[in-house]
């Protein structure tokens, strides 16, 4: 058995490699540390969990049986059910998957230095984000392709499935509206940013008529002349930023760019989807996995050393870009990057009804995983290149650090990050911005950074292009998941609406489009506005808000799997799906329990609403503040109400599986297992791989 | 030998981008139901887009 021997030593290899480079990353202490370490743990962290542990799930756990005709095979219809080579289910499912969040999130929790970020990116995500994903699918492929909404309902009964549409449908208003503020503080006062994405929409208008009407259904060519444009667009944008009589037209003010996203998210909800959601978004799609694909190629090129410190001091709360001590607030601000509960919906409903046999689930399920995971720690990297100073400066809000550059610089300085002005302004005019202050939200950020790491990587000083090629791809894909979240939003609102009056559920009906869309937008405008008023930058609220409500929504699936694992009688196996619920179940609770309750007003809702109304009628805040206070404090108890629902959901669906579970260890009846019968695959896989037409 | 790797190469990047999905459908058509005509090629591009952004089909 030489071959056997071989793979094992390889396979002990990978093993010491990966653990010599954690605990390199771990340990060092020194000045800098090369970014190539970090690929390097990643890479084999991904590659033992993927070959030993999803090995053993599928073996030993969800038994998946490759002699089962999936739900694509059983009702192929030609459209949505069909059976799809693998590696395009692949690359569908991680296009899907694959969104803003993983990039923003780590990026944020660098404030916590490198260390703590990195390591729950790979622990979080080989050990509950990919078995999430991996599972989720599972059971739904096993239920012919139902929505984990549909799942929590037939599995755990009428409560469960109704948190889970209550879940789902908050997560996607603060999703939302927290994505948009990362919008506005990368194009507010930016006329190059703001020319560039408002060049993006005719585009993507043009490239929806040309794929509907002219050469129907031509993706190809219809994106690749779409992308030819958006560099166009690019160019353009800096041509308008040099022509002074143009740029003033496209300064906006943050208030101004909230509208935009408004009045943009709208539309694309209300208006065909082939003519502009749908054609921006292959434009986004293939924009998305070039950026991530060259990213990857220049770190590996390139090694950047990373002079972010492994743990700065703000591990005790006190951080500048949002409030809060590290456990728990790493874990919710990473969120995606580690185990979205977004990917669920996706994991079931979609992907499922593609598949060609049921063995594809591990590679897809948990490899898709592993692979957004990676773009995670990407981000950590682009983040920590950049010199600490800077990276502050950018990312911490004005009401942090002080208004003026020399007050925000001198602060930066003392926390023992060394920034000057005339470094700030350098950066600012590299990359052709007035000004890189204050930009919180990750983007602009991640932007340099990557801008910084593409210019050095393929020569030449063009780096207030790269700068903003990073900016609009960073917007464009943002605008798509917001857009598409509205569109979805709207659907789950008439959905339930229906029940209040039986004409808003008529989705084709024109005026209830427009009045559920309305009613959409403007709940998540409300935060989105509140975001942009709020003197500390709008981020430090909505972002753990945010991650609360995603680990709610990974925990809802969770439930619903280690649920259905149990009812399968497999008890003894639970803890593969109950150890990362348990986890999050205590993130979350603790995570939401200090934002409602801490005493701290920079943690607190409650307090920060109080000590805020305090200061009103004490008549201490300036006029500017005091305008925007008696928003803020109402906000700040929406806030409070919000984090505290979303525990509570998620309590109610841990509890009613728990006590389904009781119930079935008693004896008692439980709603059978729904799983579909059992049929024997008549596919014949060779007709199927690329390129040969069934 | 070459252009046979770069013809698969062509072949996915059409399939995972949708390119070919009407000639897929088609195909499809003639084998299940041939008795009712085929929706054209805009049709079937249009309704598969309201179906696609109809649900959950990008995350965060």
């Amino acid at each position: 058995m030489p071959k056997t021997i071989l793979a094992k030593l390889v396979w002990l290899g990978i093993a010491i490699l990966g653990a010599s480079a954690i605990g390199g990353i771990a340990i060092h202490r020194g000045e800098s540390i090369n970014a190539i370490w970090f690929i390097v743990a990643a890479a084999c962290t991904y590659l033992i969990a993927f070959r030993f542990y999803s090995a053993w799930i599928c073996a030993k756990v969800l038994v998946l049986d490759e002699t089962r005709a999936t739900p694509a095979e059983r009702f192929n219809n030609g459209r949505d059910f069909v059976p799809t080579n693998r590696w395009v289910v692949f690359g569908h499912h991680f296009a899907a998957i694959a969104g803003p969040g993983p990039l923003i999130g780590p990026t944020l929790a660098m404030q916590f230095g490198y260390l703590p970020g990195t390591l729950w990116i790979l622990v979080g995500a080989v050990l509950g984000g990919c078995v999430q994903d991996m599972v989720i699918m599972f059971c739904s492929t096993r239920r012919d392709g139902r929505s984990l909404g549909q799942m929590a309902r037939d599995e755990l009964g009428p409560v469960g499935g109704w948190a889970a549409m209550i879940g789902t449908m908050t997560i996607m208003l603060i999703l939302i509206a927290v994505l948009g503020l990362v919008i506005v503080n990368a194009m507010k006062h930016s006329p190059w940013a703001t020319a560039t994405v408002l060049g993006t929409i005719p585009v993507a208008m043009l490239i929806g008529i040309y794929m509907r009407g002219i050469r129907p259904g031509r993706v190809l060519e219809g994106s690749i002349i779409g992308i030819v444009l958006l560099i166009f667009c690019v160019l353009g944008g800096g041509w308008v930023d040099h022509n002074e009589s143009l740029r003033g037209l496209f300064d906006w003010s943050g208030e101004s760019v909230a509208w935009f996203v408004m009045i943009y998210g709208f539309a694309a909800a209300a208006l065909p989807v082939w003519l502009l959601l749908a054609p921006r978004d292959y434009l986004s799609t293939f924009l998305k996995l070039g950026v991530v694909f060259l990213l990857a190629i220049s770190i590996l090129v390139l090694a950047p050393e990373m002079k972010m410190p492994a743990l700065t001091q703000f591990i005790d709360g006190t951080g500048p870009i949002f409030k809060g001590n590290l456990f728990p607030f790493v874990f919710i601000t990473i969120a995606c990057g580690a185990i979205s509960g977004f990917h669920s919906l996706v994991s079931s409903g979609t992907t499922p009804k593609l598949l060609p046999n049921e063995r594809d689930i591990r590679m897809i399920g948990y490899g898709s995983m592993a692979l957004e995971s990676f773009v995670g720690i990407m981000a950590v990297i682009a983040a920590c290149v950049l010199e600490p100073g800077v990276f502050f400066a950018i990312n911490s809000p004005a009401g942090v650090v002080g208004k003026e550059a020399a007050a925000a610089v001198a602060t930066i300085s003392s926390w023992g990050f060394p920034v000057t002005v005339e470094q700030m302004q350098l950066l600012a005019k590299e990359m052709g911005e007035a000004t890189l202050f204050a930009r919180t939200g990750g983007a602009p950020s991640l932007a340099v950074g990557m801008a910084t790491i593409f210019s050095t990587t393929f020569g030449g000083t063009l780096l207030a292009m790269w700068y903003h090629f990073a900016i609009m791809f960073e917007v464009l894909f943002i605008l798509t998941t917001l857009d598409a979240g509205t569109r979805v939003g709207r659907f789950m609102l008439q959905d339930m609406l229906k029940y209040v009056w039986k004409p808003m559920g008529n989705v084709s009906s024109y005026p209830m489009t427009v009045i559920s869309s309305l009613i959409f937008v403007a709940a998540w405008g409300y935060f989105l506005w509140q975001g942009v008023k709020d003197p500390l930058g709008g981020v430090n609220i909505l972002w753990p808000l945010f991650g609360i409500s995603n680990q709610l929504l990974a925990g809802i699936a969770l439930s619903v799997a280690t649920g259905i694992i149990i009812k399968m009688g497999k008890l003894r196996y639970a803890w593969v799906t109950g150890l990362p619920l348990t986890w999050l179940a205590i993130i979350c609770t603790w995570a939401a329990w200090e934002k409602v309750f801490s005493p701290n007003p920079a943690i607190g809702f409650l307090s920060g609403a109080a000590s805020m109304a305090e200061k009103l009628a004490a008549g201490t805040l300036s006029p500017e503040r005091a305008a925007v206070a008696p928003q803020l404090i109402i906000g700040q108890r929406i806030d409070a109400a919000l984090a505290f629902l979303f525990a509570v959901i998620l309590w109610i669906v841990i509890i009613d599986m728990l006590r389904m579970s009781m119930r079935m260890r008693s004896g008692k009846s439980v709603l059978p297992l729904s799983e579909a019968r059992y049929i024997r695959t008549q596919l014949d896989e060779s007709m199927i791989s690329t390129g040969q037409h069934a | 030998m070459l252009s046979a790797e770069l013809k698969q190469v062509w072949q996915y990047l059409r399939q995972v981008s949708g390119d070919d999905a009407y000639e897929r459908y088609l195909a499809h058509h003639r084998k299940a139901h041939s008795a009712e005509a085929p929706m054209t090629q805009e049709q079937y591009f249009k309704k598969r887009q309201e179906e696609k952004w109809g649900k959950v089909s990008r995350c965060c």
